[in-house]
């Protein structure tokens, strides 16, 4: 696009659509929604050069609230038609939005695939660890022994972890918030805007219908500082309402340690580095479940798979020119008919 | 470059024939398919009409000299017009007993036949079956047989070379008999020359080899005097006036799509997942990166169309590719096209079915999934070529299309016409359809779901235009506004635009031409590959004095015009496919014509005789035979085989 000489000011509110919210009252998307149109006037977005993609699913319906372009798909298959549009132009920012149904059972193979080719797309998973659209079920990041319709005696298969299985797709940029915080939401949506290349952001989401209260032991006021642990980068890892634990290595596990126990200091715990380009790290803390990490796992820059296609093209013209028509029609052997 | 061996020496007194068909044949290792591309690239060059049919095995090396290893290539030519690979080999070069156990029933009474006697050894024959050495026990005694130990006499030619092991030299026999059968039909060398050349441009010296190879195979029927006897001359065949090529239907596809980016001014998307035999048109798209083309090697055949609906939404001119279980899998996402109205050719090159089937085989038998296989009503425009050079002019017609009429088009192609290759006359760039796109930019009054009053098309705007933003889905929209509704009343009403838009697709459509005896009592209809076939029968009937209407639909969805009234001029309708009635069941069904079906699900495309024998049957008022009783279809041929 042509630069304006003089670019409107938008606000939240701009990036509103004219479509009524259709999700229950309560539910953990309104916070997400509201944080995304902060972010796009905050970091001064084009509505016409963004779009937002989508799969199945409650979550999937956000592209209808926000005033952008945006293509609500089908099931499980977002992140490939968003390559489709990030590779057909460049130019555009385009977010996925999708659930843990939609991105990690039925669209696995595609969220694979996006993640370790670096396609420059912002893919906000929003995990409420259920099926709410259809009503009910257990997903794939549901706990074992879910009650659920399906499984009136309890789910039987394991968990996903969604940052692990990013982690080890080798996404360039890879983060768990919750809906409810709303300003380390806002901080992660301004980073992943501005990374190029894959962003996998995990948001731990409440659905206040089929699954409340799924992640209150480790967001609730009253529990989080105990439950959970904030990752910043170049910080060691400390939580407690005290500031008094901290993840120290062992080995090749992470173990929880008593600051001042033991002799037990600073100076023995994780320093979190998410810039390594080795991603064992952020993986080794990615299957830490108490407390849960939250934050930045990784954050590194790799050339991004559309860049590489354009730059791809743009060298192939150099070294043959502009394709020519006639000649391509004439092939290499002819002859002629008089 | 110069030569050692004179190509295009003449024999003392050359036979000149009309057309000849070969067959080569040998293990899939033994560079069949090449020698078959090669003699059909210089005998095109040599300005016979001709046309081709590959026939290999799905596995890439099936254990060596075995029934199932077999791969071959048959090619007929001719000084005149002709429409098939041949009903009958008169030529078969047999690399192994198993290539000749698997063929030889086919070859002509008096055939040629050129076996490669050092892999008649004791294993090689018992892998095939034979309890003796056929070259030696008088059964091939109705053919003439040439025994000629090839693999030897390739050494021989190769021995100056001593940085290849004899293994490598062995892998040249190939171009030794490519070498003799240009010989015997007097065909130059130099286009084999100067493919070997370009071929193994870093690897010189196999590139001498298997120069060295060509050539002692040419020298060697030139010095000897038992193939005096077998030199021909197949004269050019007049064609009309221009600069022709030698095209298969995939690479012929591949260019309509090049073509079509070119002419709409939109860039090309290509979407894909490798799959037999759909692959060579991703292959061939990803080396013309320099027309901006966008090749996408997906993840699956979904992620495939996916991508390609997002890039149609973004504004490209979006294609996927594949074959039977891959088209099946895209299937969900197609009809996301079709609720958001979006333009994406999706071409399915057929093969025998259903699941992974006959991989490496052709079929016709995807035509009702493609027009039905969707959940609820949702209907899209279906194209296909006849000719391999036709899969060019409709791959750019869909595309066409598909951008007037904002919809997916199925452009059907099948694994004859992929592979098969034929004599094309190149357009100019300029004489092509142009037909420039323009997205919709201004937004005063815009609405998504807004129409064309003729076409009934909505407006194309692209992400990036400002003051146009929008959203798109697969729920059902409001009409105009393109919003979510669940009305049930605007439901109706959309369903049936949606037909109705594809229904306005006829009026862009040529009307059904007649060709042969218009007062004929009987007509042939087909659709896709079968032309050939179709022709060739017609021509023969002729020949014999049947009269034969002969009508081929390239559009199958939605009809040319005059289709029914065509149907009802004729008190007989033949429609050969190679399925158990598609065709015939929708003629019937939207017609009510009496159809009669003439199927066959042999993998193989018809033959001339077997339309033939079903054009006479109808005519006799015979029942035709159906493919369960067909099983000895080729002997109930007899009747025909003076008019092959």
């Amino acid at each position: 696009m042509a630069p304006e000489t003089s670019l409107p000011v938008l606000t939240a509110k701009d990036f509103a659509s004219d479509q009524d919210i259709r999700w229950c009252p309560g539910c953990g998307d309104y916070a997400i929604l509201n944080q995304v149109r902060k972010v796009m006037a905050k970091m001064g977005t084009s509505r016409e050069n963004t779009v937002f993609v989508s799969g199945i699913g409650c979550s999937s319906r956000f592209p209808y609230y926000v005033n952008t372009y945006g293509f609500h798909t089908i099931h499980g298959r977002a992140p490939a038609v968003a390559t489709g549009v990030k590779m057909s132009n460049p130019e555009l920012q385009v977010w996925v939005i999708t659930g843990d149904g939609d991105a990690l059972s039925i669209g696995g193979n595609h969220l694979m695939h996006a993640l370790r080719r670096n396609v420059d797309l912002k893919i906000l998973l929003f995990n409420n660890r259920i099926y709410g659209l259809t009503k009910g079920q257990y997903s794939p990041t549901s706990e074992v022994g879910k009650i659920t319709k399906s499984t009136p005696f309890g789910s039987l298969d394991h968990p996903v972890n969604p940052i692990s299985l990013a982690l080890a797709c080798e996404a360039t940029f890879v983060a768990r918030t919750a809906d409810i915080y709303q300003q380390h939401l806002q901080e992660t949506l301004k980073l992943a805007a501005s990374h190029k290349g894959s962003v996998f952001i995990e948001i731990l989401q409440n659905c206040i219908i089929f699954n409340d209260g799924a992640f209150k032991d480790v967001t609730d006021r009253a529990n989080r500082d105990d439950k959970q642990v904030m990752l910043e980068h170049g910080r060691p890892l400390i939580f407690g309402k005290g500031h008094d634990k901290g993840l120290r290595q062992n080995g090749m596990e992470v173990e929880v340690v008593q600051l001042g126990r033991d002799g037990v200091t600073e100076k023995d715990l994780i320093v979190h580095d998410a810039f390594a380009q080795n991603q064992a790290l952020a993986y080794m803390l990615s299957r830490v479940e108490s407390p849960v990490p939250m934050g930045v796992f990784r954050n590194i820059t790799r050339p991004s798979f559309e860049m590489r296609a354009h730059a791809q093209i743009d060298e192939t013209m150099k070294k043959y020119g502009k394709g020519d028509l006639d000649k391509l029609l004439k092939g290499k052997e002819t002859w002629t008919v008089n | 470059m110069t030569t050692q061996v004179e190509s295009r020496t003449a024999a003392p007194n050359r036979q000149v024939l009309k057309n000849v068909t070969i067959r080569f044949a040998g293990d899939s290792g033994d560079g069949v398919q090449i020698t078959g591309s090669q003699f059909t690239n210089t005998t095109a060059i040599a300005g016979n009409d001709l046309a081709t049919l590959p026939d290999f095995p799905a596995e890439i090396r099936a254990p060596a000299g075995t029934l199932p290893g077999v791969s071959g290539f048959q090619i007929q030519f001719s000084s005149s017009d002709i429409h098939t690979p041949g009903d009958q080999p008169d030529v078969l070069v047999a690399f192994n007993p198993a290539a000749l156990k698997v063929h030889v029933g086919d070859l002509a009474p008096n055939g040629i036949l050129i076996c490669d006697t050092s892999q008649f050894d004791k294993s090689h024959l018992a892998k095939a079956g034979y309890t003796t050495n056929p070259l030696e026990d008088g059964s091939l005694s109705k053919y003439r047989l040439f025994s000629v130990n090839i693999t030897e006499k390739t050494l021989v030619a190769l021995r100056e070379l001593e940085a290849l092991s004899s293994r490598e030299k062995v892998r040249c026999k190939n171009f030794y008999a490519l070498g003799m059968a240009y010989w015997l039909f007097n065909r130059p060398i130099e286009t084999s020359l100067r493919w070997i050349e370009d071929k193994f441009k870093k690897m010189p010296e196999i590139a001498r080899a298997n120069v060295l190879a060509l050539k002692g195979g040419y020298a060697y029927c030139e010095m000897t005097d038992t193939f005096q006897a077998v030199a021909y001359e197949i004269p050019p065949a007049p064609t009309s006036k221009g600069l022709y090529r030698n095209l298969s239907g995939n690479e012929a596809l591949a260019m309509g799509l090049v073509a079509a980016s070119a002419r709409s001014g939109l860039p090309l998307f290509y979407g894909a997942y490798p799959i037999t035999p759909a692959s060579d048109i991703l292959h061939e798209l990803a080396k013309h990166k320099n027309f901006g083309i966008v090749t996408f090697q997906a993840e699956d055949e979904i992620a495939a169309v996916a991508a390609s609906v997002g890039a149609a939404f973004a504004g490209s001119l979006a294609v996927t590719g594949s074959a039977g279980p891959g088209i099946a899998l895209k299937s969900e996402a197609v009809s996301l096209a079709v609720m958001t109205e979006l333009p994406l050719v999706i071409v399915d090159v057929q093969r025998g079915g259903p699941s992974t089937g006959l991989p490496t085989k052709t079929e016709q038998a995807d035509l009702l999934f493609t027009l039905f296989g969707r959940h609820g009503e949702a209907p899209v425009c279906l194209l296909a070529p006849a000719t391999p050079g036709e899969c060019f002019f409709y791959a750019l017609e869909a595309c066409r299309l598909a951008v007037k009429f904002m919809t997916p088009v199925y452009l059907l192609s099948d694994g004859y016409l992929a592979n098969g290759a034929e004599p094309w006359r190149i357009p100019a760039a300029a004489e092509l359809p142009e037909f420039p796109v323009s997205f919709a930019v201004n937004p005063n009054g815009f609405h998504p779901y807004s129409r064309d009053a003729k076409t009934l098309s909505r407006p194309w705007a692209v992400p990036g235009t400002p003051g146009m933003e929008h959203r798109i889905g697969g729920i059902e929209k409001r009409e105009v506004t393109g919003n979510v509704s669940y009305d049930p009343a605007n439901h109706e009403k959309m369903t049936v635009l949606r037909r109705d838009k594809i229904r306005r697709i006829a009026a862009e459509i040529p009307p059904l031409v007649v060709e042969g005896d218009q007062d004929a009592e009987i007509l042939v209809i087909g659709w896709g590959s079968t032309y050939g076939a179709i022709r060739a029968a017609s021509e023969l009937a002729r020949a014999r004095g049947i009269k034969v209407a002969v009508a081929h639909l390239r559009h199958l969805c939605p009809w040319p015009a005059n289709i029914g009234e065509v149907l009802k001029r004729y008190k007989k309708v033949l429609c050969p496919e190679m399925n158990l009635g598609q065709l015939s069941l929708l003629l019937r069904a939207e017609f009510l014509v009496d159809v009669i079906g003439l199927n066959k699900m042999q993998g193989q495309p018809f033959k001339g005789r077997e339309v033939l024998n079903g054009i006479i049957n109808v005519i006799d008022g015979k029942p035709v035979p159906q493919p369960a009783e067909a099983a000895g279809r080729g002997e109930s041929n007899n009747e025909c085989d003076s008019g092959a």
